[in-house]
């Protein structure tokens, strides 16, 4: 096809450079945030291999040690186990969860609400309508109806989350591709004739990526207290895989006897949820995409 | 004000639909669908399945099951619960009254300490306490409802003996008092979340308040600071506040399902939890369904809340 002249094209992404960096890294507890969040995937992708026991290995003489005991540092759990090494691994299948999922429903999210605010009229009122049917019912209801008929691998576990948590990101991305669309630079492509998915990906979807950076961002957080949620019910990745949620599955009945059972995960899920939603939060101020709650 | 009602029912009744769409059809993925718990009885042969299948009508294909479910649903009957037979409707009463003690009393703690610190946060902007404000409510966001209900089991029944660690009330006590220290640990743990979305939004309303011109008259007047605050500010900044509180309702009733799950309370959160296990198909239907309709009539309520508090406001 025909150069577009698009005097954009050398400022397309210019987003990531310059003063917006400055800004992010002045932002304290974001910077903490990334720290931590550096921090815990390095410890657990790397930190199993310090350890001297792996996340399977039962040890019935050692059960129920509290954390300190021997080479124990976080101490084990009912079978034995020893609780750093399953946090670790379990920190693995928790976090790649967030994350695929946070990719996963920013895709759908994306495009739905790219084509929603793009075209405008009955393909906007239809798909918003699905939006906010999936906004009406809380998501943990539907996600647990889903993970209990389905069988509840990581997959399927990330995969359920996606398909529950795209509405947010769709709402925003309407918003603001509707904004758009009735902006010079958009007329100007739809004149020269350039076809709706190029004026779409390529002139709108530039100018609306701070937004979607951001939500993005949350919904990582989001994804992961979701996955500890449905888990910790007893419908998520289940043992002997270990995830911070189903760590916590047992840990009721034994809080009186064996306290750090519940503590430890608990402890690892807060710090990671807690740290993505810093983040958010110092992007959300250095892209300006105020509209992200 | 009639094209108003007439335009929210039908947005409603589409909503409901297409929510009930998604749940049956979600419903009727299931490997095996609503025959797995026979599946699972010995002896149960191909024939009794099929035959089963035929008197629950389940042979027939989905969309005409769908009709006639959604047929049966409007006249009231919405299926018998697998596990004892009693009707789906009755089921969901007798647990919804649990739910909504632990919903309104932890939704009124809620509202009270929100607007509490996200007023003052607003007046004191860019203070210590409007930092310390923001960042707590940041990290009560990140914390699992459930973590945070089982370390407060933990300290204040465990270690503290102070509250029960669970159930409604005891067994043979069902004064007022059991249920009132019953009720405390689990409405403040399902409160905490909602605390802090409460703030944040109150402190943006405030600020918003703060800048308009009648405040600025109210000052100018020499109107005494407490009185501009109650009168001028808080109250116009509470308006939309009513729109949150309906839309904050799917939040809630997720977090119910999770704090009952804690704290052992008989409520719908559990009820849905048990069904889950039992694979009881009806009751679980019924509750998606119950808790969009409980949605769609809660944001309801609040547009015509809004335009009650704000006259400037016409519904239309």
């Amino acid at each position: 096809m025909t150069a577009i002249p698009d005097p954009a094209t050398r400022t397309r992404f210019a987003i990531f450079r310059g003063p917006r960096v400055r800004k992010f890294m002045r932002h304290r507890l974001a910077m903490i945030g990334l720290l931590t969040i550096i921090f815990l995937t390095l410890a657990c992708f790397l930190g199993p291999y310090l350890l001297p026991y792996d996340e399977l290995y039962i040890d019935l003489r050692a059960r129920f040690s509290p954390p300190l005991t021997g080479s124990h540092i976080l101490g084990t759990d009912p079978l034995g186990r020893d609780i750093a090494a399953r946090l670790f691994s379990a920190g693995q299948i928790s976090l790649t969860v967030g994350f695929t999922a946070m990719v996963l429903s920013t895709l759908i999210g994306t495009v739905i609400g790219v084509v929603a605010g793009y075209f405008g009229g009955w393909s906007r009122i239809g798909l918003m309508r699905i939006v906010d049917a999936f906004l009406s019912f809380p998501s943990i209801f539907l996600m647990l109806t889903l993970a209990a008929f389905l069988k509840p691998s990581p997959t399927m576990i990330t995969l359920i989350i996606a398909v529950t948590s795209w509405m947010e990101v769709a709402r925003i991305v309407e918003a603001e591709v509707r904004g758009q669309s009735s902006r010079d630079f958009t007329a100007a492509a739809r004149m020269v004739g350039a076809p709706h998915w190029w004026i779409m990906g390529r002139e709108i979807l530039p100018n609306v990526i701070g937004p979607i950076i951001v939500a993005a961002t949350l919904t990582v957080a989001r994804a992961i207290l979701l996955e500890a949620y449905i888990s910790f019910l007893g419908y998520g990745i289940q043992p002997p895989l270990p995830s911070w949620g189903n760590m916590l599955n047992n840990a009721q009945q034994y809080l009186d006897s064996a306290p750090w059972l519940a503590i430890v995960p608990g402890v690892a899920i807060t710090l990671a949820v807690t740290s993505f939603n810093f983040i958010g939060d110092g992007l959300r101020d250095a892209l300006d995409a105020r509209s992200v709650q | 004000m009639i094209r108003f009602l007439t335009h929210r029912t039908l947005q409603g009744i589409v909503l409901i639909l297409i929510v009930s769409m998604i749940g049956f059809t979600v419903i009727n993925l299931a490997p095996g669908g609503p025959l797995s718990q026979y599946a699972m009885t010995p002896g149960m042969s191909q024939q009794d399945l099929d035959r089963i299948a035929h008197q629950m009508g389940l042979d027939r294909p989905i969309p005409v099951q769908y009709l006639d479910w959604l047929v049966n649903m409007v006249s009231g009957d919405w299926g018998k619960s697998y596990r004892d037979q009693s009707p789906v409707l009755d089921v969901v009463w007798r647990h919804m009254g649990a739910t909504l003690l632990l919903m309104g009393t932890s939704t009124a703690i809620a509202v009270a300490l929100g607007t509490l610190i996200g007023v003052l946060g607003a007046l004191k902007r860019y203070s210590v306490f409007d930092y310390m404000a923001t960042v707590g409510a940041m990290i009560a966001l990140s914390i699992p409802t459930f973590w945070f209900g089982l370390v407060a089991i933990f300290f204040f029944s465990l270690e503290l003996g102070w509250l029960p660690a669970g159930n409604m009330y005891t067994v043979g006590d069902q004064s007022f008092s059991d249920y009132a220290i019953h009720l405390i640990m689990p409405s403040i743990v399902l409160a905490l979340v909602n605390v802090a979305i409460w703030s944040r939004y109150m402190r943006a309303s405030t600020l918003d308040v703060m800048d308009q011109d009648y405040v600025r008259t109210a000052r100018a007047k020499g109107l005494p600071r407490w009185r501009i605050v109650s009168a001028h500010i808080v109250r116009n900044a509470l308006i939309p506040m009513i729109t949150l509180a309906g839309l904050q309702l799917p939040t809630i009733i997720g977090g119910a399902l999770v704090t009952e799950t804690v704290f052992t309370w008989p409520g719908l959160g559990r009820l849905f939890i048990d069904s889950l296990g039992y694979n009881d198909y009806p009751v679980i239907m019924g509750l998606l369904m119950f808790s969009a309709i409980l949605t769609v009539i809660g944001n309801f309520l609040a547009d015509v809340g809004v335009a009650l508090a704000d006259p400037r406001i016409r519904l239309g």
